[in-house]
């Protein structure tokens, strides 16, 4: 399958009265049509931010400091952030969808009025029409008596029917990709299984690809095809699912994997957890941000710059030094 | 997805629909003196709009035999020095003082949203200029402002406007100034963005509509300040010029004579008082109906 986006060496930066923040710091991806990717790490190491800056969202003090995003051949970040090329892709190519489905609504428009706009500001859909395919998407996304409720304000629905409508908002312009910005981390689990199987069916309905951001990495095991994972504002894992839960490479990834509890573990494991805490952004030195958490460290690592990515095995690739193969068994 | 849900849909209750204009009116109705406001409010309206015919006399040119009569059944109020019934002068007053309040509302209103909406949505320099100014005006007491244009611009009803006009811009610039900033944070705002909406669009379709509930309520406790200063200008003769029907040129022109024919200056100002505490009072009943944060616990 054909590559749909792909990102190089994207850097976002944010200029703080302390320092320069590189949030962003040469991150490069792909996206292949029809392909659902997940992009995992923990707060603050430049997930959101870094799909922000793909849809040069970025508000000051932040700036999209380098690199480019290819999206059906031609580069977004040449465009205008807030001109008619770039508001053209937004929605109607790239949809997102947010964390927070409780303020992601307009709380005094009605979710028609909401639904409605998309289509009517990229498809130009007269009124009947827009309202009309509003209702359609609304049933498809599972809200029962969707004629009903189109009139309704977001407060008269709760936090899983609201992403359900930010769900059908994303998809009312058969976009190519939706970036869905950890969109069920603020639902309880019941509701995050039911979304997360929504969207599954509807990128398959809607043939898009869509890029699951989040921290948990149950999230995206039994959806995602291929998954990175990011620290520090730089990818240092990539590969496919598989890659990444059956044999993970990066000293990180190994981390995250044994910090998640499991039914099946014997009585009396332990979880071990990552020690020490994210390192802060400002000043980072060249070399590797995950050193002083990491178990696996080298002599070199201490020496030399942080590593490229480097392929392990196939498409799989780990910016690391160390070799945790051996370790790790 | 259709079968497996047709079970799950028999359980979900459709929520009771309220309408949100009948909770509205609920909660705004709730208190017996906001309807006395409003019932009072609604006689001026109309009072004002049939001056023409609900005047005994007219209110510019009296009967010079008639000077200074106290009350009676010819005269309902009485009569000032020029022999004009005070009560037809009231009522056309009453078409003064409400025209000058919603026209200058209207119009600071208007101006004062406009330039808070692009200071607080911009930010940088048009918030720098934009705000720096209306600062300055508000460096001035807004009648002691009110006063100076007025008495630069001379007197009569539209000099009046627009001295008042100026003088209000600045409070509504910043009220809508702060709101805007604080509305524009929100996460709608960003997630409209993401769907390709231009600035023009989330200022005027998602943000103002988010901050005209605070800006009724504002609009509705000023018509009683403006009225006031109106009042306040054409008492101090430099308001609507003689012979216009104003309440505060009409206290003026009694007040010499309080102890022979007191009604001439009491009559115009308990209609001033009047007006005042009917805007306020529905003004906090605006309020309460549209605050926000007050939902759900009404």
């Amino acid at each position: 399958m054909a590559e749909l986006l792909q990102v190089n060496n994207l850097v976002t930066q944010f200029k703080t009265e302390s320092g320069l923040v590189k949030a962003v710091d040469g991150v490069s991806y792909y996206i292949d049509e029809q392909e659902i990717v997940g992009l995992v790490g923990e707060s603050g190491c430049g997930k959101s931010v870094s799909q922000l800056s793909v849809m040069q969202l970025i508000s000051a003090p932040g700036e999209i400091a380098g690199g480019e995003v290819i999206f059906e051949g031609r580069d977004l970040l040449k465009y205008e952030a807030n001109g008619p090329e770039m508001r053209s892709v937004r929605g109607a190519k790239i949809a997102m969808i947010f964390q927070e489905p409780m303020t992601s609504l307009n709380p005094v428009l009605t979710i028609g009025q909401q639904l409605t706009e998309m289509l009517q500001l990229h498809i130009k859909m007269d009124g009947d029409t827009a309202r009309k395919r509003a209702i359609e998407l609304m049933s498809m996304v599972g809200i029962s008596g969707a004629e009903d409720r189109i009139d309704d304000y977001p407060h008269h629905f709760s936090g899983g029917m609201r992403q359900r409508v930010m769900i059908a908002m994303a998809l009312s312009c058969n976009p190519r990709i939706i970036i869905a910005d950890e969109p069920t981390t603020s639902l309880d689990v019941t509701t995050q299984a039911q979304l997360l199987e929504l969207m599954k069916d509807m990128v398959q309905r809607f043939r898009t690809s869509l890029v699951i951001v989040t921290h948990n990495l149950g999230v995206v095991a039994r959806y995602a095809q291929r998954i990175y994972i990011m620290y520090a504002g730089r990818i240092v894992e990539s590969g496919t699912t598989k890659d990444i839960f059956i044999n993970p490479r990066h000293p990180y990834t190994i981390g995250l994997l044994k910090c998640i509890p499991r039914l099946d573990a014997e009585e009396g494991t332990k979880l071990v957890p990552i020690e020490g805490l994210p390192p802060n952004l400002i000043n980072m030195p060249a070399t590797c941000a995950f050193l002083p958490r990491c178990s696996y460290r080298l002599e070199r690592c201490a020496k030399e710059p942080w590593p490229p990515l480097t392929p392990v095995n196939g498409n799989h690739y780990i910016r690391c030094y160390a070799d945790t193969k051996e370790k790790n068994k | 997805m259709a079968e497996k849900n047709t079970i799950a849909e028999e359980f979900q209750e459709t929520p009771p629909r309220v309408s949100e204009w009948r909770r509205f009116w609920r909660v705004f109705l709730q208190r017996k003196i906001v309807i006395f406001g409003m019932a009072v409010l609604l006689v001026l309206v109309i009072v004002a709009i049939f001056a023409n015919l609900l005047a005994p006399y007219d209110p510019y040119r009296g009967e010079m035999a008639d000077s200074l009569q106290q009350p009676n059944s010819t005269y309902w109020l009485g009569t000032d020095i020029q022999g004009r019934d005070t009560l037809s002068r009231l009522i056309f007053g009453t078409r003064t003082a409400l025209m000058v309040g919603f026209v200058t509302v209207g119009i600071a209103a208007i101006i004062g949203f406009t330039l808070g909406l692009i200071a607080g949505y911009f930010g940088g320099i048009p918030s720098m200029i934009i705000m720096r100014i209306m600062d300055a005006l508000m460096g001035f007491p807004m009648l002691i402002l009110a006063m100076l244009l007025a008495a630069v611009l001379g007197g009569g009803i539209q000099n009046v406007i627009i001295a008042l006009s100026i003088a209000t811009v600045p409070a509504y610039a910043r009220v809508m100034n702060g709101l805007t900033l604080s509305i524009r944070e929100n996460d709608y705002i960003l997630a409209e963005r993401s769907m390709g909406a231009d600035n023009l669009r989330i200022m005027l379709r998602h943000i103002l509509p988010n901050a005209l509930a605070p800006m009724i309520v504002l609009i509705t406790l000023q018509l009683g300040g403006l009225i006031m200063a109106e009042a306040a200008l054409s008492f101090l003769g430099i308001g609507i010029k003689p012979p216009g029907a104003a309440w505060g040129a009409m206290v003026n022109d009694g007040y010499r004579f309080l102890s022979m024919n007191p009604v001439l200056s009491f009559a115009p100002g308990i209609a001033i008082m009047l007006v005042v505490f009917a805007f306020n009072m529905v003004g906090d009943g605006l309020r309460d109906a549209l605050d926000p944060r007050l939902r759900g616990i009404l």
